[in-house]
């Protein structure tokens, strides 16, 4: 594949609108996933993910709006459209039947002769590490097992487009993430497009290029995914992410492409192309900001962005503590050892210094965002 | 207790024997009464893959009432059954002109209005219990409608073998439908379940006797196949 046709957009959804019994549950102006790339559709239970997901692999019929494959228009009535995507679900569904029959199931509806089909079964079980389960009860497998035969079920009919609704949503946390990792792995080797469904943040943080985050039936963000997950342009949207909503400020100063933006008080420094007098939106995720003591000497380092503040709220993520620090009406998150807290002796009040780089502050133009 | 004895051992003997009038009889019920199976099961199979999968997606007015009418069918008496379908064959009815009336077509025909509610029925059921996301996932790598409603149907191969066996049973043991439609005439249209009742009036205990032990192994024959079947589709799930 060349760079050029990697660039463009393979699958477009536009104008998509679905109501259930008269409530408008999705509403999506436009979607775009480049050839090749992972795009995750982020949101919470309910956000209308799977909805977007199961109109754009035409199994569900949108009150309005198209989906576009390479540019021509697809509809769910034509059987031909619907054989260019490939769909993975929450559970395998695998159906009754050896691994090797349900992997055959797209070839056969596609009719391909049965000495090639075997050799595909074949090459792609070997592909998704399911090496000689052709032969295997499908309803013997584990759950691993089981969505690794659901995947190479879909990768064999080598669909332009292969869209995944939480497949590994049922899994126990170390499978899920050693299973995360190989699905990426494996989507990357086979180049294949593909719409990845999911609420969890570290499983698009492993999968995805591109992510779109889903409110309410409407994108909220979306875009790369670093600058998404990084640069939140709305309360909720931080708070989905893990951070604390953005600070609002203005850009008062430029020195070698970092930005000088005035806060309130505060003085923060970030990466930011936007000119000097731009209304803007700060953020930082809590991984990149470290706590000081208020009377301890901070260490001289790159992390030009001190805030001085009070802790207003301590709480366990993971096997970290996540500490909210504020000043005035704006707040930084902050994820710090249990092991840190207890020997900064942080506590709810606490006066602390929140300290972060430049590099890892992000600065995008506030308008638009109400 | 005399009686039921010696009732018996006269009905050994006349399956012993092969009686030509016993073996007519039981080859005339299973004939009107397989063919009344199947014609139900291409009826009521697609009307309860139809009826299992929309209901529970779409809560359609008509899906509903179709629900309601086959549920009622389902409790269908066959006395109602004969009656309609004797007033629609006879001679001034609106299927007169076929000349059905007291013959095994007539009987088929009955036999297949009340085998295929019960079909329709416990299939319907059967295919709702199947997760719509099966039928989504073989509709995405490709799937038919036919393709989609044949695997949805395997996925619930136990129950739709409980469809049929309701069906069969149904029609199989019935008699108000086929003593009205068939006219229990000797030699053409009498079946096991009519002979029982003929020959208990004449007094002929030993051969009502006799039909009615292999009605009885017949069901057992069918129910044994049925348990069969299910315990291997169990065995083969785990």
């Amino acid at each position: 594949m060349s760079a050029e046709t990697r660039a463009a957009p393979i699958l477009r959804a536009e104008g998509i609108r679905k109501s259930y019994r008269g409530r408008l549950a999705l509403e999506v102006t436009e979607l775009e996933v480049e050839a090749g790339t992972t795009y995750a559709l982020l949101g919470s239970s309910g956000a209308g993910k799977s909805t977007l997901l199961r109109i754009l692999g035409l199994l569900e019929r949108p009150d309005a709006g198209r989906v576009l494959l390479d540019g021509r228009e697809l509809s769910a009535r034509d059987r031909r459209s619907r054989m260019r995507l490939a769909m993975l679900f929450q559970k395998p569904y695998l159906f009754r039947g050896t691994v090797g029959e349900n992997v055959a199931y797209g070839l056969k509806a596609r009719r391909v002769n049965p000495r090639e089909r075997d050799a595909r079964v074949a090459a792609v079980l070997e592909r998704v590490g399911l090496p000689g389960f052709a032969g295997r009860d499908a309803r013997t497998l584990s759950g691993g097992e089981g969505q690794r035969a659901a995947l190479a079920r879909a990768l064999v009919v080598t669909p332009e487009v292969l869209l995944l609704d939480e497949p590994l949503s049922y899994m126990d946390p170390l499978n899920k993430e050693r299973l995360t990792r190989e699905f990426a792995e494996i989507l990357r080797g086979e180049g294949v497009t593909t719409v990845y469904v999911t609420h969890d943040q570290e499983e698009a943080y492993a999968v995805a290029d591109t992510v779109g985050i889903l409110h309410e039936g409407r994108f909220v963000a979306s875009g790369p995914l670093d600058q998404v997950m990084t640069a939140p342009s709305s309360t909720w949207t931080a708070s989905f992410l893990g951070m604390e909503p953005p600070v609002r400020g203005r850009i008062v100063g430029r020195d070698d492409g970092v930005a000088e933006v005035e806060a309130g008080e505060a003085r923060l420094y970030g990466i930011s192309d936007l000119p000097v007098g731009s209304q803007v939106l700060v953020s930082v995720r809590p991984e990149d900001v470290t706590l000081f003591s208020d009377t301890e000497e901070i260490p001289h380092s790159s992390a030009r962005n001190r805030v001085r503040g009070l802790v207003t709220d301590i709480r366990p993520k993971g096997a970290m503590l996540r500490v909210v620090v504020s000043r005035d009406d704006t707040s930084f998150a902050s994820l710090v050892s249990r092991a840190a807290v207890s020997e900064l002796g942080i506590a709810e009040g606490t006066p602390v210094v929140a300290a972060f780089k430049a590099a890892a502050t992000r600065i995008t133009s506030a308008e638009g965002h109400a | 207790m005399s009686i039921i004895w010696s009732s018996m051992q006269e009905a050994g003997r006349l399956l012993a024997n092969g009686d030509p009038v016993v073996w007519q009889i039981i080859t005339l019920s299973l004939r009107v009464s397989s063919v009344a199976t199947a014609i139900g099961m291409l009826i009521g199979l697609p009307l309860g893959y139809v009826l299992g999968t929309t209901v529970f997606a779409g809560r359609r007015v008509i899906a509903l009432l179709v629900i309601l009418l086959v549920n009622t069918g389902m409790g269908l008496p066959p006395v109602v059954v004969g009656l309609f379908v004797t007033l629609a064959l006879s001679r001034s009815g609106p299927l007169g002109f076929m000349g059905w009336l007291f013959t095994p077509q007539a009987m088929v025909l009955a036999q297949v209005i009340i085998a295929t509610p019960l079909i329709a029925g416990v299939s319907a059921a059967a295919v709702g219990a199947v997760p719509e996301e099966l039928r989504l996932q073989a509709r995405s790598l490709g799937a038919g409608r036919l393709a989609e409603g044949l695997l949805t149907l395997n996925e619930a191969r136990g129950g739709v073998l409980s469809a049929i066996v309701a069906g069969f049973g149904g029609v199989i043991s019935e008699i108000g439908a086929v003593m009205m439609v068939g006219g229990n005439i000797e030699g053409y249209t009498r079946v096991m379940t009519t002979a029982i009742v003929t020959e208990t009036r004449m007094g002929n205990t030993g051969n009502a006797i006799a039909l009615a032990f292999i009605l009885l192994g017949l069901a057992l024959a069918v129910n044994g196949l049925l348990t069969w079947l299910q315990h291997m589709g169990a065995a083969y799930e785990r």
